[in-house]
């Protein structure tokens, strides 16, 4: 199949107003004839689902939570960026579109990344609108702050909470909606398949979580909005629940996965403290606005941090990238810490973290200011640690955090599958290899808000008078039956290993032969132990209880399964892109100095993987990319 | 260090079935684990003993998502002030402790299993009018409303809250006045929530009391309340309620200020 992004004509600037005006529209009396199933509720999909409702679309909505408003967005913590240029600090539409094209590092759709920028200020506007509580100044206007990659200041927040509130507004406006009857909300339920007829998405399959009954809901379109597959690495920032499992069972019905290997892994995390381990948490990202980045001259110092003296401490990241400093990107700075700690140079009692200092800032701005801008993160790290921030440096190490990869979209955030639109982090769309600070909030947001619900209305507008397929046709009772056969096979397997047993030592071997640095030797090994592990599992899993309850285990041996078929897909695309850019570093393509090595002439594409069958390899198809207004560069913040 | 732990833990099969305590070992508990992860080597040990793990419901993790909570030694989300269950260290207990774990027991949290409980009633008071109707596309410029510093703060202050549902489960009588009034007094602090200040503070109320029970000014939601949000708000929730329906039966003062008598 040729991938066609349609990308509008034009200059980039008058792309989307144009493709606005080009497309065709529903009028307001004829939107009620649609039914739009809206997996997921978080940023992307809680604000899509209460837009759709507000234009009068019949919305089904679904989430695995108790209630939409748990969705892992809800834990965002740094902050939003936009181009309001509030700050006179020399921002603007471009300067976003810049900074996030050369922060991918030249990997993304310049007209999907101009439009994200255009659109940024909107939202500022929408949340204020809805009472989102930002930070203000003390005359009343929104307070800003900068994030690691950008030398301007264009990030809102809401102390440490900001998807917290992000989140809470678009629940609120998605309530109002159920409220209204526009739409129908399925908490507790999780999709377990896409029913795909003539080639167009037809509906889903899922599972209610409470009772465990498999029903089937049909639609003129589904839009997936089910989030990132970090938990992939089982350790990572993600919640518990997060998983692959709607977008891989999409895959599997034809639709293309892109750039799975494009994985960020972001520097400021607590480091590991035990094998119970069972997730890792994030410290945000804005805390190295004020914090600084070291650690002791010598290698193996068991020090306590205070007892090592200015002259002996190794501020990595200031002497190696003058210019940002603390703030160079996430990829840059998480290779940097595992550097450090590689060489035998990590602190703390297992030596496996550097530190984040804040004694400095302390002494400048005082403790008040310091506990105004971050007080709920130390508050966080101490009741982890068991160790004060405000007077002992914080310990960090890199952990898997956000998937820029996704299933593929075109420019109108529709996949493949006609019919299929997939939005927020689940898709891959705007941040290319490497995703700046604060523009994860902003991208779901703007696919929410404001993009899928004026490119929907185009592929709609052709469905016109045509009834969804019913739920009693073949296509469904065929997808119902082979999601009850899984799980009747979970259940009857009775093996010697729990889901989470296997889904750790996943995540152990990607970790290791695929995380934060990456060679073919170790790649081709990691294909093979997850190939195996993954035969282990479909023997040896053991799922207790029933399926007609709640069943956690039977919930967690589903995701995990998912993650083994999606981990050989990430181990093959990232042997298949022999250059490194971004959060994807191969160890064979380095410059001297240690940064990722591009090869502009040979992997400028995207990667949109194709499902082959099981047990087979998948289909590479390529999407190139084109750059007009952005001259491709080696990205450098020294 | 590690811990050696007696756990009494409510099983429950379903919403139907009455309940019971069963009693668990947990040993060699390292006390940097969180209690979660306690009931994770619990819960890995009971499979393997072919006995179905305790359900809890958790996600985020990080204290802030509102899904974990449950009882620990008779309160809420355990003994430490500030904290959900998931951010609760082992750290805390001490060798040889005896743990009893059950679910939130309200009324209008019907247990579902283990330790997992239906709260979606929260859901129906934020539906009553816990939002501001604002429409996509319809915003003005965000700076063009000011909002003081001490405003936005104290809304803030309210807005933390993360609907885990310990307030109720700390009431003697069940009422779930922290969680109305937090999302109350977030939007009508604001200039924003202004126009449907007095639809929602009544709507809200009265969907509350639909299904909760009363405020008797017990104060135990607060001590429990693991974002420490203030029972200042339940006065402010109140008072605005009042008013209300004093507004209510004066009509006539509606256009004042241009706003809406609900
Ligand atoms: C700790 C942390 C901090 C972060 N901080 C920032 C920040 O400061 N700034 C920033 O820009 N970004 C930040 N990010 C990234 C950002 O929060 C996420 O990328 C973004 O919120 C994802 O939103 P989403 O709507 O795509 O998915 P999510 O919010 O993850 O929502 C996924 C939804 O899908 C549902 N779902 C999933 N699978 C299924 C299924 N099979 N069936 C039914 N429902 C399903 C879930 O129930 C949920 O409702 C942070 C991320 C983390 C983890
Ligand atoms: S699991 Fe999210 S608050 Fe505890």
């Amino acid at each position: 199949m040729e991938l066609d992004a349609h990308i509008p004509p034009g200059p980039i600037a008058d792309k989307w107003d144009n493709h606005r005006f080009e497309m065709k529209l529903v009028a307001p009396q004829n939107r009620r004839k649609f039914d739009i199933i809206v997996v997921g509720t978080g940023l992307a999909g809680g604000s899509a689902a209460a837009t759709l409702g507000e234009m009068g679309y019949n919305v089904k909505s679904f989430c695995f939570q108790d209630s939409p408003r748990r969705a892992h967005s809800i834990a965002a913590q740094g902050g939003i960026n936009a181009a309001k240029n509030y700050k006179n600090d020399g921002d603007s539409v471009h300067r976003l579109f810049y900074d996030t094209i050369k922060g991918g590092d030249y990997r993304s759709r310049e007209a999907n990344v101009y439009r994200l920028a255009q659109i940024s200020t909107q939202i500022i506007d929408q949340c204020v609108a809805q009472g989102v509580p930002f930070a203000r100044e003390y005359g009343g206007l929104l307070d800003n702050r900068s994030f690691g990659g950008a030398q301007v200041s264009r990030t809102f927040y809401a102390r440490g909470q900001t998807g917290q509130q992000l989140e809470l507004g678009a629940y609120q406006a998605l309530s109002r909606q159920i409220e209204l009857g526009t739409v129908e909300m399925h908490p507790r339920t999780e999709m377990l398949d896409l029913v795909v007829s003539n080639g167009r998405a037809a509906g889903i399959v899922v599972r209610d979580l409470v009772t465990g009954e498999i029903s089937s809901h049909s639609a003129h379109a589904v839009v997936l909005a089910t989030g990132g597959y970090t938990n992939a690495f089982f350790l990572s920032t993600g919640a518990k629940g997060c998983n692959v499992t709607a977008i891989w069972r999409a895959h599997k019905k034809g639709a293309y996965f892109a750039n799975p290997c494009y994985t960020q892994i972001h520097p400021t995390c607590i480091p590991v403290s035990g094998d119970y381990q069972s997730k890792l948490t994030l410290m945000s990202e804005s805390l190295r606005n004020d914090g600084r980045v070291w650690a002791s001259k010598t290698k193996g110092d068991r020090r306590k941090a205070n007892e090592v003296p200015e002259g002996e401490r190794d501020y990595f990241l200031e002497r190696r990238y003058p210019a940002f400093g603390n703030l160079v990107p996430r990829d840059v700075a998480s290779r940097a810490a595992k550097a450090v700690v590689d060489e035998g140079y990590g602190v703390g009692d297992l030596g496996n973290g550097v530190y984040l200092d804040f004694a400095d800032a302390i002494h400048r701005l005082g403790r008040t200011t310091i506990e105004q801008r971050y007080g709920n993160l130390f508050d966080m790290y101490a009741k982890i640690t068991g160790e004060d921030p405000y007077t002992v440096p914080m310990r960090i190490y890199p952990a898997p955090h956000y998937t820029m990869g996704g299933l593929w979209v075109d420019y109108n955030l529709m996949s493949n599958v006609p019919g299929l639109f997939v939005v927020g982090e689940a898709n891959f769309s705007d941040h290319g290899a490497n995703r700046l600070g604060a523009s994860a909030l902003m991208q779901g947001l703007a696919d929410g808000y404001f993009v899928l619900p004026a490119t929907i209305t185009g592929d709609l507008a052709g469905q016109l008078n045509t009834q969804p397929l019913p739920t009693t046709d073949p296509c469904f009772q065929q997808a119902e039956a082979a999601v009850k056969e899984q799980i009747n096979t979970f259940l009857t397997i009775n093996g010697s290993r729990t889901p989470d047993w296997f889904h750790r030592k996943l995540g152990r071997t990607l970790w290791e032969l695929c995380g934060m640095a990456r060679n073919a030797a170790g790649l081709q090994q990691a294909r093979k132990e997850i190939g195996a592990l993954r035969e282990e599992f479909w023997q040896d899993v053991r799922v207790l209880g029933e399926g007609e309850s709640l069943n956690q285990s039977l919930e967690k041996a589903g995701r995990v399964a998912d993650f083994f078929e999606l981990g050989e897909l990430i181990c093959q695309d990232a042997l298949a892109r022999e250059e490194s850019c971004g959060g994807h570093f191969r160890e064979e393509h380095q410059t001297p100095e240690g940064e990722a090595l591009r090869d502009d002439v040979n992997f400028a594409y995207v990667a949109a993987w194709e499902y082959a069958g099981k047990g087979e390899l998948a289909k590479l198809h390529k999407e190139d990319l084109e750059f007009e207004y952005v001259h491709l560069a080696q990205r450098s913040y020294k | 260090m590690n811990l050696n732990l007696t756990l009494k833990v409510w099983r429950q099969k379903g919403p139907a079935d009455g309940g019971h305590f069963e009693t668990y070992a947990a040993p060699n508990i390292n006390d940097d684990m969180s209690f979660l992860e306690m009931l994770d080597v619990v819960n890995e040990e009971l499979i393997a003993q072919g006995k179905e793990p305790i359900a809890f419901d958790h996600d985020c993790r990080e204290g802030i998502c509102g899904s974990c909570g449950f009882v620990i030694n008779g309160r809420p989300h355990g003994p430490m002030k500030a904290t959900t269950v998931c951010q609760l260290h082992m750290r805390n207990f001490h060798d040889g402790d005896a743990i009893t774990i059950e679910p939130w027991r309200a009324a209008a949290f019907p247990v579902i299993k283990d330790l997992v409980v239906d709260r979606s009633t929260f859901d129906r008071i934020i539906g009553a009018g816990g939002f501001i109707s604002a429409p996509t596309g319809a915003a003005s410029d965000a700076n063009l409303t000011l909002v003081p510093k001490a405003t936005a703060d104290l809304a803030f202050d309210a807005a933390a809250c993360i609907g885990c549902g310990a307030c109720v489960a700390g009431c003697p009588n069940g009422a779930a006045q922290l969680f109305t009034s937090a999302k109350v007094a977030h939007l009508n602090l604001l200039p924003q929530g202004q126009p449907e200040r007095w639809s929602r503070v009544t709507s809200m109320v009265n969907t509350m009391e639909a299904y909760f029970g009363s405020c008797t000014n017990f104060r135990e939601c607060e001590a429990v309340c693991p974002k420490e949000i203030s029972i200042d708000f339940i006065a402010k929730m109140n008072r605005d309620f009042l008013q209300a329906k004093f507004r209510d039966r004066r009509k006539l003062v509606n256009a004042e200020a241009g706003e809406d008598a609900g």
